[in-house]
């Protein structure tokens, strides 16, 4: 799971409605792996992204620092892009877990997959 | 890149070992899926530089696809089926990724608006009934531009008339074939994927639908 799945994953949790985003990540196993560089899908992407979130997660995981704000002329803003590309696209977490800030529901991460599916008594 | 191309890509995609029929798993062809994104991207832009969103993605043909020309999400509530299709990623090197969650109940409330087309060969709701109006409601009101759907031609009114109630337009595609076996199986192109499948196929229509916002 890269972190541009994590800046949208929710606890989804029954009757959990409020603080249930962002998952708060521990025990990960993060693994870089190279992916083809796309300023296009940036750009178009830059207005999506949670930002505050994915500047915390990224300092949280250890990776290297993007600015605390979405610099001005971030679409021509080719180190920006590149070290977004980075952290959004090219981060993977391999293993690890994600508690809900709210009710602390657990969802693992396994071999890149986040587990979502939730128990009957939880729907 | 080329239909051609891209049909020869998906070839090499596994497909679902064991298909649980529970979820009607029927892999979508390399050449149907190629099919599909492919007039997604050409006539409707699309795929290329959007983020995707494979509703049931299965052993991920049309996530990979998808990934192929532009970037996405796949979503699948059985983890057989989403190991394989990372495995399938891994293997062309795409970088993608899956989440594991039954769409039919989750709340993906953050994810609106954020997909831009979401692309689903849903199963038909033969097993579970209604589970395909189900997940082509919430991928509509998830998607920020337009849905890709295949269901059964004989569903086609009901579908135009949900879809004027949810404020999106519906348009016909392509008229396809798919087969069926007994009553309540159906397969594209690949016979004999279940055991019991011992009766002669019976071809029942497909449309391949494009809902927009």
């Amino acid at each position: 799971m890269r972190l541009i799945t994590h800046n949208l994953l929710q606890c989804h949790v029954k009757n959990c409605n409020s603080n249930n985003f962002p998952l708060k990540i521990e025990d990960a196993q993060v693994e870089l792996i190279e992916a083809d560089y796309n300023p296009e899908f940036l750009v178009n992407m830059l207005p999506k992204i949670d930002w505050p979130v994915l500047v915390n997660t990224a300092k949280q995981l250890g990776l290297p620092e993007i600015p605390a704000q979405v610099p001005e002329d971030a679409e021509n803003n080719e180190a920006f892009l590149q070290g977004l590309h980075s952290v959004l696209l090219e981060t993977h977490i391999q293993q690890g877990r994600m508690i809900c800030p709210g009710c602390g529901h657990v969802f693992n991460i396994k071999e890149g997959i986040p587990n979502m599916l939730l128990a009957e008594h939880e729907i | 890149m080329k239909l051609k191309e891209l049909e020869g890509i998906l070839q090499d995609c596994a497909v679902f070992s064991d298909p649980k029929i529970q979820y009607e798993q029927y892999p979508t062809t390399a050449h149907l899926a190629a099919r599909m994104l492919y007039t997604a991207d050409t006539v409707y832009d699309d795929i290329e530089d959007k983020v995707i969103g494979d509703f049931g993605c299965g052993c991920g043909v049309l996530s990979i696809a998808a990934n192929i020309l532009g970037a996405g999400i796949g979503f699948d509530i059985d983890p057989d089926a989403v190991a394989i299709a990372q495995e399938n990623c891994d293997q062309f090197d795409i970088s993608m990724d899956f989440v594991l969650t039954d769409l039919t109940q989750a709340r993906l409330d953050r994810f609106k608006g954020q997909i831009d087309t979401i692309i689903m060969n849903p199963p038909f709701g033969t097993k579970t009934k209604g589970v395909d109006m189900v997940l082509l409601k919430k991928a509509i009101e998830i998607a920020g531009t337009s849905v890709y759907s295949l269901h059964k031609t004989s569903t086609r009114d009901h579908i135009m008339k949900k879809a004027k109630e949810w404020g999106v337009g519906c348009e016909v595609l392509a008229e396809l074939k798919a087969s069926l076996y007994y009553q309540y199986m159906y397969i594209f192109d690949v016979p004999m994927m279940y055991k019991f499948h011992k009766k002669k196929s019976v071809d029942i229509a497909v449309d391949f639908l494009r809902f927009s916002k």
